[in-house]
């Protein structure tokens, strides 16, 4: 298949035909952080968070594809700060109250907090009223935590072919909700080993009586930067039982 | 030598872990005091703060006291410093805001097990409640904020000297930058 090559900061990166920006990107090693994305799964660009510069434009690297000669700008102070309002949006329009979620530590989200030098929310927080369903046997979703990136939605779709999830709802009211006539997880044949109770990078949906399998300080981003130790799904392609 | 920097604290709606983890930097706080001299903090026990160069908050906001003393703070600190994840986003006490005040006070108060001669306090004297917890900066502006639930020993000593250092842009690396 042909070659042919873009630069991401610099550095030749190399792709075939019909390669994303990201895609070539975590072939050749580079970093882009991102939460919506997962290398099993069409890209969805809802995030925003992997927005780079091309030939001097922002976009998303998930979904943009790679062109011959791009010149595409990857760690600069300005994405830097496009980056982190991005997140601190994220956090202030759920409830993300990290020392009280059994996910910290093994959190894409926190992690990329981190990796974005966010030291406050900055916004105004929406604090929404959200229902907990902790319906099903073994995974209970905590829909305060909920990015809506769609993860859940494509797995179960694509990779489990059971259609349990989907977004509901436009623009500030856009919601997950689960495919039962009661609305409720229970309801549904869904499974904890299902591709989409693994995907989930923020603490949305969580597999009961694993909370604690491993202590807080010990998790996955607790020591290491998400730019070296990658995505959860990377760490732990079995599954996320191990990670609570 | 210098004039020392006079250097106010306080927890508004938080546990004082924040405060413990300050006292975390143990042998430091003789090479802290060299530069610092403390006016109003729980360390004191001086009721209100005076002008200040430094003040250090722990906790959100979930009274009106708590109000008072943020401006009180605002008022008189040059350099206002917002300490852990309540000061931040509300932290562990935010997890109130999916309920409403009545259900909070009435759960606490009437329904609680073992509750006698249940009834909401009404003393005037008690602060009211919000009807909803924030984070301070939402109320005034602040000029630092070091997030973490409490932040480590090491990383409140290693923005205070980088503080007193002078340097305005203070970057903690990821080993000390924890939301939890």
């Amino acid at each position: 298949m042909t070659q042919y090559d873009i630069t991401i900061d610099g550095q030749k990166v190399s792709f075939t035909e019909g390669q994303t920006i990201m895609d070539a990107a975590l072939a050749a090693g580079i970093y882009i952080p991102h939460l919506c994305h997962h290398p099993e799964f069409a890209p969805h660009g809802s995030c925003r968070v992997c927005t780079v510069t091309v030939n001097g434009r922002n976009t998303t690297a998930c979904n943009t594809r790679a062109m011959p000669d791009q010149v595409v700008l990857n760690n600069t102070k300005e994405l830097e700060a496009t980056r982190r309002a991005i997140v601190q949006m994220l956090f202030v329009e759920g409830n993300h109250l990290c020392p009280g979620c059994e996910k910290t530590g093994n959190c894409q989200l926190q992690a990329i907090g981190y990796y974005v030098g966010m030291l406050t929310p900055h916004y105004t927080h929406f604090y929404p009223i959200r229902a907990v369903d902790a319906s099903h046997p073994d995974v209970a979703i905590d829909f305060n935590r909920c990015i809506l990136c769609e993860l859940c939605v494509r797995a179960s779709r694509d990779a489990d072919h059971k259609n349990v999830f989907a977004l509901s709802g436009r623009g500030l009211k856009t919601h997950l909700i689960v495919n039962s006539p009661t609305g409720k997880l229970a309801d549904t044949n869904f499974a904890v080993t299902d591709k989409a109770a693994q995907v989930c990078p923020v603490g949305a949906i969580l597999h009961k009586r694993q909370a604690f399998v491993i202590p807080i300080g010990e998790r996955l981003y607790d020591r290491q930067p998400i730019n070296l130790v990658g995505d959860l799904a990377q760490s732990n392609p079995q599954g996320a039982t191990t990670h609570g | 030598m210098a004039k020392k920097l006079r250097v106010a604290t306080a927890s508004l709606a938080g546990c004082f872990g924040c405060h413990m983890a300050f006292l975390d930097i143990d042998e430091q706080l003789l090479e802290l005091l060299k530069y610092i001299e403390f006016d109003r903090t729980p360390l004191t026990d001086i009721k209100h703060c005076g002008p200040c160069d430094i003040g250090i908050l722990e906790g959100g906001l979930c009274n009106a006291e708590n109000v008072h003393v943020l401006q009180e703070f605002r008022d008189n600190c040059k350099i206002l410093i917002a300490l852990g994840a309540c000061s931040l986003n509300g932290g562990v006490p935010a997890m109130r805001n999916n309920f409403t005040l009545q259900e909070c006070l009435e759960e606490s108060y009437l329904n609680a097990i073992g509750a006698e001669n249940p009834h909401i306090p009404d003393d005037p004297e008690i602060p009211l409640l919000l009807n909803k917890v924030h984070p301070i900066y939402e109320v005034v502006k602040i000029d630092y904020f070091l997030p973490g639930c409490p932040p480590s020993g090491d990383a409140i000593w290693a923005f205070l000297s980088d503080l007193l250092a002078g340097k305005t842009e203070i970057k903690l690396p990821h080993q000390l930058l924890h939301y939890d």
